[in-house]
């Protein structure tokens, strides 16, 4: 690991204050990713800037009915709280779907989106990898790509975000709150992920000087189901091959609202907008749902060995919606639950 | 840089770098072995302690970090003789090599206490009502501790072992 200097700012805008004067300077909370990238020599910051004491890591109720998540609360303890399991169920299942119990007692809700890619390449100093390093090639395409795209990607990248609660903030249509030098800014939380093209660094529309504070959710929406499922190579403990969060509210049969998102097929996580133009309006029928699922894969562009997720993102999209408007109840891992978000 | 920590009860003046791992401070400086290096990338759970009551994966930790947290490591639960769920991984025969021992007994106090606490998993059947280890539970919230020997049906024996006699104390108690 690189030499840094270690500074813990006791407030928020000291904290911007480091990240502004060091241009090397990098925000340190959970630690579970940039400590095992510092590890492996794929970051390599000047200044920690460790942020994890800072007082923002409350869950409460906002003016507006919904919930404002401060950036340092655990994963662990957003998903056990009694208003995100009550009215935000999905959000607490995508969290407990993700990393082991040690690993979510540390990980906090900013660190969280602020992960990087899994991708072994660009884990590994040793091969060429345009995200690390610019300009260097992706070793991705051609080699080993069971974790990556099949939409949003670029020639120069063709990675994945690996975050399972990222999914389900984007069907409930969370804000990021973030702080920089000139103040605040807000950014729904399906604009904060960006897709590869030629910058394929970036993974985000964060900026160096800025600090995510705080996520918002917007109130429940009464009568809704959501849910997440997640598919994997082991039934615990390991990265999403697919995953699909769904937000639905059905009026006598029929679909008024469908939010869809999924996870490990994109550099973001991808809401699929064809799959809920189909389905709204539609009845909520066995055929809707696969032609919802259709029109989203419609435009899949799966590269050299994740041809595989097209089928099998096509069947556990269907099968979420289906679970999710025939009443199942089943909370158990690698089935989709119902969740009433009331 | 010199820190404090304190660690199974005991403050500790030790000079680090800003790069150690509490995983290291407490194998390389205090001379506390009981925390493993198995993976040294939070992905096989032989590094967990426990900070402030929590278990964590000491190799992803700062020791600069921990300044002011009360670290507690496998070694720390047996003081006053072996800890219950010690007692249970050797009742049970819980382990081959036991290299991975120690994170799984940490593990298994958090499995114990944030279940207690009301923690769902991504396995409980009714979020709302009180958590029951089942052995489905115990196998879900220990998935972070890997044992290269196996011997996991023993880990989920022993663990069951402690759940089911606190229940039976309760139960006495209760009468």
């Amino acid at each position: 690991m690189r030499p840094f200097r270690y500074e813990r700012p006791t407030d928020t805008d000291s904290a911007v204050a480091f990240l502004q004067e060091h241009a090397g300077a990098r925000p340190l909370a959970g630690g579970t990713n940039l400590i095992d990238l510092m590890k492996l020599g794929v970051a390599t910051p000047d200044v920690v800037v460790d942020v994890s004491r800072l007082p923002l890591d409350s869950v409460d109720r906002s003016g507006d009915g919904g919930v404002r998540i401060g950036t340092n609360v655990r994963n662990a303890d957003l998903a056990a709280h009694p208003l995100i399991r009550a009215d935000y169920p999905v959000l607490s299942r995508a969290l407990l779907s993700a990393a082991s119990p040690q690993l979510r007692n540390l990980a906090t809700t900013g660190g969280n989106l602020l992960q990087r890619t899994r991708c072994v390449y660009f884990q590994d100093v040793t091969t060429p990898c345009n995200k690390r390093e610019p300009g260097t090639g992706c070793s991705a395409i051609g080699g080993y790509t069971r974790y990556h795209a099949v939409f949003g990607h670029s020639s120069d990248c063709i990675a994945t975000h690996p975050s399972d609660m990222a999914v389900a903030l984007a069907v409930l249509d969370a804000t990021v709150i973030v702080v920089g030098p000139g103040g605040e800014r807000r950014i729904p939380v399906t604009r904060f992920h960006r897709l590869p093209g030629d910058q394929p660094q970036r993974d985000t529309v964060l900026e160096s000087d800025e600090l995510v504070v705080a996520v918002e959710l917007p109130p429940p929406v009464r009568g809704a189901v959501a849910t997440y499922r997640k598919v994997r190579d082991r039934a615990s403990f390991a990265f999403a091959i697919v995953s699909v969060a769904a937000h639905l509210s059905v009026d006598d049969g029929v679909v008024t609202d469908a939010r869809i998102a999924c996870g490990g097929v994109a550099h973001a996580p991808w809401r699929a907008t064809r799959a809920e133009e189909t389905l709204t309006g539609r009845a909520a029928t066995a055929a809707s749902f696969a032609e919802a699922a259709d029109a989203e894969l419609a435009a899949a562009e799966p590269v050299d060995g994740t041809e595989f997720k097209v089928p099998l993102l096509r069947r556990t999209m269907i099968a979420v919606l289906r679970d999710l408007t025939a009443g199942s109840t089943s909370g158990r891992a690698g089935a989709a639950g119902q969740e009433d978000a009331r | 840089m010199d820190i404090t920590l304190r660690v199974d009860g005991e403050q500790h003046v030790v000079t680090v770098d800003t790069r150690t791992t509490l995983l290291d401070a407490l194998r390389d400086r205090l001379g506390n072995y009981s925390a493993k290096k198995g993976c040294d990338h939070g992905q096989c759970g032989s590094c967990t302690v426990l900070v402030d009551d929590r278990r964590v994966t000491s190799c992803l930790s700062l020791a600069v970090a921990q300044e002011g947290k009360d670290v507690v490591t496998a070694a720390g639960l047996s003081e006053n003789g072996l800890h219950p769920l010690q007692q249970a991984f050797i009742d049970t025969d819980a382990f081959q090599c036991g290299y991975c021992t120690p994170g799984q007994v940490c593990s298994a106090v958090g499995t114990i206490d944030e279940a207690r606490a009301g923690a769902p998993s991504l396995v409980t059947e009714d979020p709302g009502a009180e958590i029951a280890l089942t052995d489905e539970e115990i196998r879900e919230r220990m998935s972070g501790n890997l044992c290269r020997c196996a011997a996991y049906p023993n880990i989920v024996a022993a663990i069951r072992q402690v759940v089911d006699s606190a229940g039976d104390e309760a139960e006495g108690a209760e009468r």
